[in-house]
């Protein structure tokens, strides 16, 4: 009887957190979409592709930011992903147990550093490094025929935003993606080693094949966190509201835009222009998170029915 | 020349899983292994294509002679091992995200086989054998997970026959799997001697009566009695194995 009562209390309680968290989800898109009817009603859909922005002129595009947001983040990804499915690899596959858990601990350590820290050394270190190292690399060679990698180079751009969102979601990919891969059943990995499998043979025909799908899901969810990052990616991205050519250029994102330009704002239709950024912001990171929950959800629905 | 297995040994850590072990399994017979829970049948197994040494501390001592070349010996790779000695586990367990096609064909590919009208040939040839083409000759393009358990299980030993192993290692194949399958699985494991040296756990008394020509009885790691089968079902030696076998312990 007592029991039963509470079990019901605990229910509807549950239900109405449940239901608070949709409200609240609900409630930030009105507010939103309201804060941005000023340039919804001025530029309707256009106002997503249109590549001008410049406040003065009370001209306000979202295109340099969604580029600059889409590349920088694809750019992460490229880099972060092997080397993220590297790590999980290692760490379930081939280390020894005494090097697991410090080196688990040491990548998750990593997603701990605020962010202002990863911008700071983006400035310090990377910048000049990109600027004095990397990309003369590149544009004294594929860049004299590719202008995707042609000069100059002033350091900060969109190649160090890219490598400073990599070097940030790198513990995320890592961490999920060595979950995934640790529910691949031991079953899994025997049957590749008894049809004469060796160590890599094994893990790419069961384990990676295997954990596809959640690994897919794994890199969604970084790509996820590039794309809402904003204040390591603000201090070396260039903050320049152009379309890039090169990777080297500078550039701008939806969320170092808003967190730059809004107290700066001062007209009525420039706040409205910031908040429908955000607005998008939103969306995309919904979007892809969706996606990458299906994703990781589809594998583990895998997993029971070989059970 | 079948499989001489002398002084043999394993751990995992400091567990010491087979103590001592020394056994002859002859060539084109079927060998079952049974005892109760824990004693030991499926490391002894494991052993013998060298598949205990994949588990982290897990450890080997002795020797294993197969065609009278030791299987641990200094230069042997186990992975050629494995290859020549398939292992098929108790519970089925084809590749999920792969057809019935590929699950078959991945060891042929593993082992860098490219041509595709090869392939399709050992493909048919290892579902025939395994007696499961009639099933599945028309959806071989389907993934392996639409199949029932037995036929998974019958698919995951076509997958074995298909890279043309000496000897096939059973651990209770038909544990998961209800009575027509194990059914269907025994008459094949009594066809499949013929071509290959069969060693099989289980711990159904009846299946072991029924399938093979020789059984040892393991209890603790250690095998208490081996002998044909007739002998060890009819007239057992020893106090313990007639207990385990009359069901009175295990
Ligand atoms: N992966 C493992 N790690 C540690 N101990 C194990 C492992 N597998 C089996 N053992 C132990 O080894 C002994 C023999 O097990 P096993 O060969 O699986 O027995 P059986 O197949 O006869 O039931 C048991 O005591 C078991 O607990
Ligand atoms: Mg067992």
């Amino acid at each position: 009887m007592n029991i039963r009562f509470g079990d019901r209390l605990f229910k509807i309680v549950a239900y109405i957190f449940g239901a608070l968290i949709f409200i609240l989800f609900l409630l930030m898109i009105a507010k939103l979409y309201q804060g941005s009817s000023a340039t919804i009603n001025q530029y309707g859909l256009s106002f997503i592709f249109n590549s001008e922005w410049s406040p003065y002129n009370d001209e306000f595009g979202a295109w340099p930011f969604i580029i600059g947001t889409v590349i920088s983040s694809l750019l992460a990804l490229l880099i972060a992903a092997p080397v993220s499915i590297g790590i999980a690899i290692y760490l379930v596959e081939i280390a020894p147990r005494w090097i697991r858990t410090p080196v688990s601990f040491l990548v998750e350590l990593l997603a701990a550093i605020p962010s202002i820290v990863y911008g700071l050394w983006g400035i310090f270190v990377l910048a000049p490094f990109v600027r004095n190292h990397i990309a003369p690399i590149f544009t004294e060679t594929l860049g004299t025929k590719i202008p995707l990698f042609a000069g100059p180079s002033y350091g900060v751009g969109l190649l160090t935003a890219g490598i400073v969102l990599a070097i940030m979601i790198t513990p995320t990919i890592a961490s999920i993606s060595r979950e995934v891969i640790s529910t691949v059943p031991n079953s899994q990995r025997e049957a590749a080693y008894a049809l004469g499998a060796t160590k890599w043979e094994m893990i790419s025909t069961s384990v990676l094949t295997y954990a596809r799908s959640g690994i897919l899901g794994a890199m969604i969810i970084g790509l996820g966190r590039a794309i809402g990052e904003t204040m390591a990616v603000t201090m070396v991205i260039g903050n320049s509201p152009e379309i890039p050519k090169s990777i080297f250029d500078p550039a701008y994102t939806m969320a170092s835009v808003i967190a730059n330009e809004f107290t700066e704002a001062t007209s009525n239709l420039y706040v409205s222009a910031l908040i429908e950024i955000g607005l998008l912001l939103f969306f995309v990171t919904i979007f892809v998170n969706v996606i990458a929950r299906l994703l990781v959800w589809s594998v583990s629905r895998g997993t029971q029915e070989v059970k | 020349m079948g499989i001489e297995v002398n002084n043999l040994n394993a751990w995992y850590g400091d567990l010491h899983a087979i103590k001592d072990i020394n056994l002859n399994i002859p060539k084109n017979q079927v060998t079952a292994l049974i005892g109760p829970s824990g004693c030991g049948k499926s490391t002894f197994l494991r052993c013998l294509n060298r598949m205990h040494e994949v588990i982290e501390g897990a450890r080997v001592k002795g020797e294993i002679l197969v065609d009278g070349e030791d299987i641990y010996g200094s230069n042997v790779d186990p992975v050629t091992i494995r290859y020549r000695i398939g292992m098929v586990f108790q519970k089925p367990n084809p590749f999920p995200t792969m057809s019935i096609f590929d699950n078959v064909a991945a060891g042929l590919k593993l082992n860098g086989m490219r041509n595709k009208k090869k392939i399709r040939e050992i493909v048919e040839q290892s579902l025939e054998a395994a007696g499961l083409w009639d099933e599945v000759s028309d959806r071989l393009d389907k993934n392996a997970m639409g199949l029932s358990g037995g036929q998974q299980q019958r698919l995951c030993i076509a997958r074995t026959l298909a890279v043309n192993p000496e000897i096939v290692l059973m651990d209770e194949p038909t544990s998961a799997l209800d009575p027509i399958s194990t059914h269907k699985i025994e008459e094949l494991v009594h066809r499949l001697k013929e071509n290959y040296t069969i060693v099989i756990v289980t711990h159904n008394m009846q299946q072991a009566a029924r399938v093979s020509d020789n059984t040892a009885f393991f209890l603790n790691g250690e095998v208490i009695e081996y002998n044909t089968t007739k002998h060890i079902f009819s007239n057992p030696s020893d106090q313990r194995t007639e207990d385990y076998i009359t069901g009175r312990f295990g």
